[in-house]
């Protein structure tokens, strides 16, 4: 890995230590609770609401979780290492998932990840120097209409052709 | 009954079983790994397949897997089919991919589930070429070793963990091909169960790290059936020794007690058999002398002189000694001489929990049984702490509502993950009142944290509200009320109510409160149970053989009506307060101290006779559940170490008599020892079944304590002598110590030294053993049950305690039991030791408060008999005006005694 990314990702994942739960967060968290019979339900959202608010997961987020819960950490960390979108190592300020499900595949993936990476000079998985963009594979965006299919963030975009790739990046500084 | 036909033959099984259950109980070879008897299938590790076929024309069939396929009538399979052959052949493969090749250095070798499987399935040749994933491992504390490369990841462990025991720090991490089952983050493992991962793991994830340091192969270990000696529950265990030392102890399967698991207490305390400091030599004390070791012969003489000059001889017995020993002094001393050695308090609760027993109409449940009962109420005892395995029985009852949910959807109750979802949050009910907050509060109904009498008011209110002859409790209050009728409710509702107590508390009211409500319980016919719980290994058998309280041997010693005592394993010192048990012992001339450890009693003593432990003796206890039981010894101490000269304490005291009759030692076995026990001692007369007999030979050989392929035995003491004498006789047991002898599975007998069966060296081949899976012991169970209940009913008892009001500037002790620390051999285990909480005292938050007192300060707890000093916990459900001390500290603090509690002055340490 290249230092100045080494750093980039060390300085984000020191926020994990000494994690403080926002009120805000902590009442969402609360109130997704009482959605279901049991806490553990909640776990997902509880991770996305953390997920929302800070790009990422820090170790710190899994004890708070748990404590906001009433369950223990190991089966908060459970759920949060099970997903690949609940991310547990801090990410970009954007993430490119790009779809490599059969009609993906079929219609140009190769292609798109290849421009992707030329364009971003990253490879899945990696995430830029300047923490603008992780770029991550992802198994089905339901998008199969549009194949190839990438979504940044939370928008959707497909069929994709690699010359359009500038221009869609250019929206998220 | 289902007929089913497994590669053309034809089967009659259980169509309650699912086919794997049938197969493997019908003794046919199937590999597996998720599935395991206790905690039914999920289906997912694909090793199990077999083809089924639709009917006799169906050639082609289609692959299912065993453990998720009901044993319907008319199925038709085979295991040996080529495309289920081929396909377990691919799943083991796979499994094994990032398996290390690690087999010679793994502590599960040699008893591994996974080797054994892939043997069973011919993969003997590994394709794959490129890096494994590798793991860190974790620290999860003394007991248990974490190597998380050699996972197949089964998920056993956490379905074991989570599901069965109800833990909650060991966890799945990942997905894929990457996942990971450890802790949140390093650290001991919680869970009082977790032994049982080294089992419930099919290969060497978790192991036993007590073992690691001194490791043998399951093969080169020696092992003898004995039963656990830390707890009154009375599991079965297999120790395991070599060089004379004990190794490790595994389960031993009996099919009403312990079943597959252990609670590691009883696993992994058992370091005090292998302590340097262990006497092994007599030793001669003149007074504040240094000891003298002597032979056997003199110390006898010395014993026998000192004994017959002596006026009047006490015997104190023990409640951790064995009932043939405890006879034997019985027999020394004369009934008139003799004391169980347990001190009055606790007395009174055994001899009362021995009436409830007999009169209270409930029979006592196994702990198999007490998985089969339907609402369970818990009156004053801490079942983690104080009897874990049964704690972890009546976990299953309150779960078992998932099985009677699922029945009703014609759910097989093997189908695991389908009947939890189904079930959910779904238990019986269970209410459990207790000083302060318990583990097992989280799966209750309805919990109360009162005083001792507090929660006898609420048995006896339970006990009204159930059946109106029972006296009324006066002046209760509504919530009380409130509570004892919903519990009547539960109760009545149940098809089997079960009512649990026990001496924890040492609070005669409460029991006698339990009893009314199964008398009460009793006169509405149900099929109900009475559990009632012992401290020690043999309370039960002691009460039974009967004896004068401690107070009453030491108040003869210090009193001068008697001159001379001889204690049996009991360190006195533990009992009662230190001035009282010196100033009798100072008084006796003669203290004669028979141990297997060296306790202030045995220091006190002017003659110490070092008596064998469990692991090197043989005798009877008599557990909680009133099942007197076989132990045998392990070892002989001699072969390996031919300096000692450690015997069973009834041998020593048999001797002893001899000695001071001026006659030669009598040359009496050990069954005809029981036999005379139970001769002497009526309430014992079914002792003589708990063992088949030394006589007893399987296909005409004496059963072997050593696995076939034992190695080495000639090495093992080459440096005593190059030419290897016989194995030591041993006319006291069916056993020898020797792998010369009976070590098959295939002919039925009761006390199994070790499982193994043909190509099943895991503790799964306890299948092997049984008449169905999980069932009983084809040559059947051990043990002989002595508590029955009389016909007809004891009247209802209505001593009905006031209830408990605080009084200023004074707190009321309760003694909490503690599953680690609070036991007095297995404290002297170094894993234990290291694994016991910081002693702390309890107190309510507002009465922490009233002292000024932080948490983590030190206080003074001071009784008329005891001062200790203590850091302070904050206990929110400890009700004001009690003190929550733990067990096994100081035992002048006794449980109901008014204490005082200050701040600790600056420079006073106290306990840590």
């Amino acid at each position: 890995m290249r230092e100045p990314v080494r750093e980039h990702l060390q300085s984000l994942a020191s926020d994990g230590d000494g994690f403080v739960l926002d009120p805000d967060d902590r009442r969402a968290i609360e109130q997704e609770r009482h959605h279901y019979e049991q806490p553990q339900a909640a776990c997902i959202e509880a991770l996305k609401i953390v997920q929302r608010r800070h790009g990422w997961v820090p170790d710190g987020a899994i004890v708070a979780i748990a404590e906001t819960l009433g369950i223990g950490p190991a089966a908060v960390e459970g759920v949060a290492t099970f997903y690949s979108l609940i991310f547990r190592q801090p990410v970009g300020r954007h993430v490119i998932l790009v779809c490599d499900s059969s009609a993906c595949f079929l219609t140009g993936y190769d292609t798109l990840r290849q421009a992707l990476a030329r364009e971003l000079g990253l490879d899945l998985g990696e995430t830029s120097a300047d923490g603008r963009f992780t770029l991550l594979p992802v198994c089905c965006l339901g998008a199969c209409d549009g194949a190839p299919a990438l979504m940044i963030d939370d928008d959707t975009y497909g069929p994709v052709a690699p010359e359009d790739l500038a221009e869609l990046l250019e929206a998220y500084p | 009954m289902a007929t089913i036909e497994v590669d053309g033959r034809r089967y009659t099984v259980d169509e309650r079983d699912n086919l794997l259950q049938a197969c493997l109980t019908l003794g046919l070879d199937l590999p597996y790994f998720c599935w395991h008897p206790a905690m039914g299938s999920v289906g997912a590790c694909r090793q199990c397949a077999v083809t089924q076929y639709r009917d006799a024309d169906d050639t082609q069939g289609a692959l299912v897997m065993a453990c998720m396929t009901p044993a319907a009538d008319g199925t038709r399979i085979s295991i040996a089919d080529d495309q289920a052959r081929a396909f377990r052949a691919n799943v083991i493969e796979w499994l094994m991919i990032h398996h290390p090749h690690d087999c010679p250095v793994c502590e599960e070798g040699g008893h591994c589930h996974l080797q054994d499987m892939t043997v069973m399935t011919g993969h003997h040749r590994r394709r794959y070429r490129f890096a494994k994933r590798t793991h860190r491992n974790q620290y999860l504390g003394p007991f248990i070793g974490h190597e998380m490369n050699r996972c197949i990841t089964c998920y056993r462990c956490v379905r074991f963990y989570r599901d069965y025991t109800g833990g909650d720090d060991l966890g799945a991490f990942g997905a894929g091909d990457n996942i990971y089952f450890g802790r949140h983050r390093e650290g001991t493992l919680a869970s009082p169960f977790a032994g049982n991962l080294t089992e419930v793991c099919p290969t060497g994830v978790f192991t036993d790290r007590t073992h690691a340091e001194r490791y043998t192969r399951k093969w080169d270990l020696q092992f003898a059936p004995s039963i656990c000696h830390q707890c009154a529950v009375g599991c079965n265990t297999s120790p395991g020794e070599r060089y004379g030392e004990i190794r490790r102890i595994e389960n031993r399967y009996h099919g009403e007690v312990n079943r597959f698991f252990l609670c590691d207490r009883g696993r992994f305390g058992h370091g005090y058999v292998n302590r340097d400091d262990r006497p092994r030599r007599p030793e001669w004390r003149e007074r504040a002398g240094k000891a003298r070791v002597l032979e056997v012969d003199e110390a006898l003489e010395r014993g026998g002189e000192a004994l017959s000059r002596a006026r009047r001889v006490i015997g104190i017995g023990s409640p951790r000694a064995s009932l043939e020993s405890n006879h034997q002094l019985c027999e020394l001393v004369g009934e008139a001489n003799f004391s169980t050695g347990i001190a009055e308090r606790e007395q009174a609760c055994l001899a009362r929990m021995q009436r409830l027993n007999r009169d209270a109409g409930l029979p006592t449940p196994t702990l198999r049984d007490i998985e089969a009962h339907d609402a369970v109420l818990v009156l004053g005892e801490d079942l983690i702490e104080s009897a874990a395995r049964l704690g972890l029985a009546v976990r299953q009852a309150v779960l078992g509502r998932r099985e009677a949910l699922a029945a009703e959807r014609d759910i097989p109750a093997w189908n695991a993950e389908a009947v939890m979802t189904l079930a959910q949050d779904a238990r019986h009910p269970m209410f459990i009142a207790y000083p302060t907050a318990t583990e097992l509060d989280a799966l209750a109904e309805q919990c109360l944290h009162r005083a001792p009498d507090d929660i006898a008011r609420l048995g006896f209110a339970v006990a009204h509200a159930i059946d109106p002859a029972a006296p009324a409790v006066e002046g209760l209050d509504e919530a009380t009320k409130a509570l004892a009728e919903r519990i009547a409710e539960a109760l009545l509702a149940a098809q089997r109510p079960l009512v649990i107590s026990g001496g924890s508390l040492e609070s005669p009211a409460l029991l006698e409160a339990a009893g009314n409500v199964a008398r009460a319980l009793a006169g509405w016919e149900r099929r109900g149970g009475l559990t009632l719980v012992r401290r020690e290994a043999n309370s039960t058998g002691v009460a039974l053989l009967g004896g004068r309280p401690l107070e009453w041997a030491l108040d003869a010693l210090g009193g001068g009506e008697a001159d001379a005592v001889v204690v049996l394993e009991n360190d006195l010192y533990q009992r009662l307060p230190g001035e009282r048990v010196a100033r009798a012992l100072a008084a006796a001339g003669t203290v004669i101290a028979l141990d297997h450890q060296r306790t202030a009693t045995w220091e006190a003593a002017r003659l110490g006779l070092p008596a064998a432990s469990f692991a090197e003796s043989d005798g009877t206890l008599v557990s909680l559940e009133g099942r007197a039981q076989r132990f045998y010894a392990v070892y002989e101490p001699r072969y390996l170490r031919p300096e000692t000269r450690l015997h069973p304490s009834w041998r020593w005291l048999q001797a002893l008599q001899a000695s001071r009759e001026r006659r030669a030692v009598p040359d009496v076995t050990l069954d005809a020892l029981t036999r005379a026990c139970a001769r002497r001692h009526p309430a014992l007369a079914g002792i003589v079944e708990a063992s088949p007999g030394a006589e007893t030979r399987v296909c005409g050989l004496k059963l072997a304590r050593q696995p076939p392929r034992y190695s080495g035995r000639t090495a093992l003491r080459a440096d005593l002598d190059v030419s290897e004498p016989p194995p030591p006789p041993d006319p006291d047991t069916p056993f020898t110590f020797s792998m010369e002898g009976y070590a098959g599975f295939d002919r039925p007998h009761r006390e199994v030294p070790f499982a193994w069966a043909p190509g099943w060296n895991s503790p799964q081949a306890w299948n092997k053993f049984t008449d169905e899976v999980g069932g009983h012991l084809r040559g059947g169970d051990p043990g002989a049950r002595l508590l029955a209940p009389a016909a007809g009913l004891g009247g209802h008892v209505d001593a009905i305690p006031p209830s408990f009001t605080p009084e200023a500037g004074e707190w009321r002790l309760v003694v909490l039991p503690r599953l680690f620390g609070g036991e007095e051999t297995s404290s002297r285990a170094a894993a234990i030791q290291a694994r016991s909480p910081i002693p702390a005292l309890r107190l309510a938050p507002a009465d922490a408060r009233r002292l000024d007192a932080a948490a983590g300060d030190r206080l003074v707890v001071e009784t008329a008999l005891a001062r200790i000093t203590l850091a302070l916990h904050f206990d929110a459900t400890l009700p004001d005006g009690l003190a929550g001390v733990p067990a096994g500290l100081a035992p002048g603090l006794m449980t109901g005694d008014a204490a005082r509690v200050t701040l600790a002055p600056r420079d006073e340490g106290g306990a840590p």
